[in-house]
């Protein structure tokens, strides 16, 4: 039976995190830390957890302590956001090349300048590259149920990467949402124990962590990383499966919303898809076949299944979230267009680089992108293809 | 989704705006409707405008954006009312509730030509009274409740009487404060 509450986004990681009860947490206890250690903070005063609670100078050093742990055999968690994430960079391309399972929660926020504390994707699509298979939600139940999976995906034999649960900053950590929560005992059954094959302090079979890997090594060793993160694909939808067995609820490499006749499409993740989703409602309303994919799992990147759901549309818009700097267009587009170049008919494709640093969107929004794709079809000009959206303009 | 409510809340850093519209979202949550409660976070000064939202509806509501056209608003701290346009947007059949001693008439012309319902609640006078401080959430509380009818008033009662017991389950002599300041304040709200 599960449990009808509502909760903040922290509060609904935290509270998977007492359900789950990870070995060690070793965390930086301030800003740009988030609400999540502190929740956590409490559970472990309270008694109602036994995990060996750190708190180190750093986030550095919070994530080197849980490749510690997790080298020594254990479940290992923390969380960060922004710079926070940032200055865990090294230490994030040595959990993947470790093949270490830590689970990290990250409250996506923008990365300075100017100095903001608000939402965007800048920290954690900085991070796209270091090995965490990356889970976004919309909303706190996506993101408490991406985190009631995370653990069986990152440790399972043939994945063993570490991961990352993203959640909107502010935007779905701060907000206060209902929620279905699973019962404790569900929760533990469904999540199971941590048994590595090996690790650092096994008696019978020590094992060299970290050691030097000389060009005669180094490539295997990449290689059977990046296979490591193309089986994650699989894992990730028999965890999905077997969850929505247990628990009811369904999840994918994406959400297709109104997509199996739609004519424009908008690409887009987080908070802002339930936005864009209202918005295709009402231009359905007015006759207009309208969808929207939700990216789900951003790594790994499901582009062969993304290209099959877009590939019948007329025009689709990719909503960046970030900026990245490559002068013509975010990551996201980045992927998505890749992920689309071997097919014999694309539809149109646009790049709207939108929501930084907290910048709302709204329903209107949404729909203007649409108007604009709709544009596209009539006139068969794709015009500007990497544009900014909200933005005053004038100096 | 017609059948959703939406609140905006204006005051200033310090004051409770954000935990007010948390208490709106739990008494809402509690007589089995969805709810949205989050606050427009930047630099935290104390004293500084600041606002916060409520959703309130019969099933989930996936928009996250601010709220631009709410059906209510509650403005916490009346000395706002010549810096901020509090009652832009407020859509029609809707209410603007301010939190001071004067008359809902007297308040009209600080609205910047708002020509819809506006009703006041002096919670500093009931909350010095009922409670012997000055917390203004517990009688804004009960005055968007009581205007907005977004939650039946008895359920409203019998689900704040049951919290404040949880909640003050070490200090009980509080409760009753808690309640009376409630039950003035659905009764008192002019407008």
């Amino acid at each position: 039976m599960s449990i009808r509450e509502r909760l903040s986004g922290n509060e609904a990681i935290a509270t998977a995190m007492r359900q789950i009860n990870p070995d060690v947490f070793a965390m930086f206890p301030i800003t740009p830390s988030t609400e999540i250690p502190q929740y956590y903070a409490q559970y472990v005063a309270d008694g109602k957890v036994d995990t060996e609670f750190i708190c180190v100078e750093s986030e550095h050093s919070a994530m080197s302590a849980c490749l510690g742990a997790e080298a020594a055999g254990v479940r290992a968690v923390t969380a960060t956001s922004s710079a926070g994430l940032s200055y865990m960079n090294e230490v994030l391309y040595v959990a993947g090349s470790l093949r270490l399972p830590v689970v990290l929660a990250v409250s996506c926020r923008a990365l300075t300048g100017p100095i903001n504390i608000n939402h965007d994707y800048s920290d954690s699509f900085a991070e796209r590259d270091s090995g965490f298979i990356q889970l976004y939600g919309e909303n706190n139940q996506e993101v408490y149920d991406n985190y009631l999976m995370a653990h069986r995906i990152a440790e399972h034999p043939d994945v063993r990467l570490p991961l990352m649960v993203c959640e909107d900053g502010f935007i779905t950590s701060h907000a206060i949402e209902n929620i279905e929560l699973e019962e404790d005992a569900a929760v533990k059954a469904f999540v199971g124990e941590y048994k590595p094959e090996n690790y650092l302090l096994k008696e019978e079979n020590p094992l060299a962590v970290g050691p030097y890997g000389v060009s005669a090594y180094y490539m295997e060793a990449r290689v059977a990383q990046a296979h490591a993160m193309m089986n994650a694909k699989r894992v990730i939808l028999d965890v999905a499966a077997d969850f929505e067995k247990t628990f009811g609820r369904k999840y994918g490499f994406f959400e297709a919303y109104k997509m199996d006749d739609a004519e424009v499409a908008m690409v887009i993740m987080g908070s802002s898809a339930g936005t864009a989703k209202v918005a295709a409602d009402e231009l359905r309303a007015a006759g207009i076949k309208a969808g929207v994919v939700k990216i789900r799992v951003f790594r790994p990147f499901p582009g062969e299944e993304l290209a099959e759901v877009l590939k019948n549309c007329k025009a689709v818009a990719v909503m960046d979230k970030s900026e990245g700097f490559s002068a013509c267009g975010g990551p996201l587009f980045a992927e998505t267009a890749g992920a689309m170049i071997n097919l014999d008919n694309r539809p149109k494709m646009i790049d709207i680089v939108f929501g930084l640093g907290g910048r709302d969107f709204t329903v209107n929004a949404a729909k203007s992108v649409f108007e604009r794709l709709i544009d596209i079809v009539k006139t068969g000009e794709t015009g500007p293809v990497y544009t900014h959206m909200g933005q005053r303009e004038g100096r | 989704m017609s059948d959703m409510i939406e609140i905006r809340w204006h005051g200033r850093g310090g004051q409770g705006a954000k935990t007010a519209s948390q208490l709106l979202a739990d008494a809402a949550f509690m007589s089995g409707k969805f709810v949205q409660s989050f606050p427009e976070y930047g630099p935290e000064r104390s004293g500084a405008p600041i606002t916060a939202y409520n959703r309130i509806s019969d099933e989930r509501c996936p928009v996250h954006s601010n709220i631009y056209e709410p059906n209510f608003v509650a403005v916490v701290d009346e000395t706002l009312l010549e810096s901020v346009d509090v009652a832009a947007g407020v859509k029609e059949g809707g209410a603007v509730i301010v939190n001071t001693s004067k008359s809902p008439d007297e308040i009209r012309p600080h609205l910047h030509g708002f020509n819809g319902r506006v009703c006041t609640i002096d919670a500093r006078a009931i909350s010095l009274d009922c409670l012997g401080a000055y917390f203004p959430n517990t009688p804004m509380l009960a005055a968007v409740v009581a205007v907005s009818k977004c939650v039946d008033k008895d359920q409203f009662l019998k689900d704040m009487e049951e919290s404040y017991r949880h909640k003050f389950a070490k200090k009980p002599q509080v409760v009753e404060g808690n309640l009376i300041c409630l039950k003035r304040s659905l009764e008192e709200v002019q407008g």
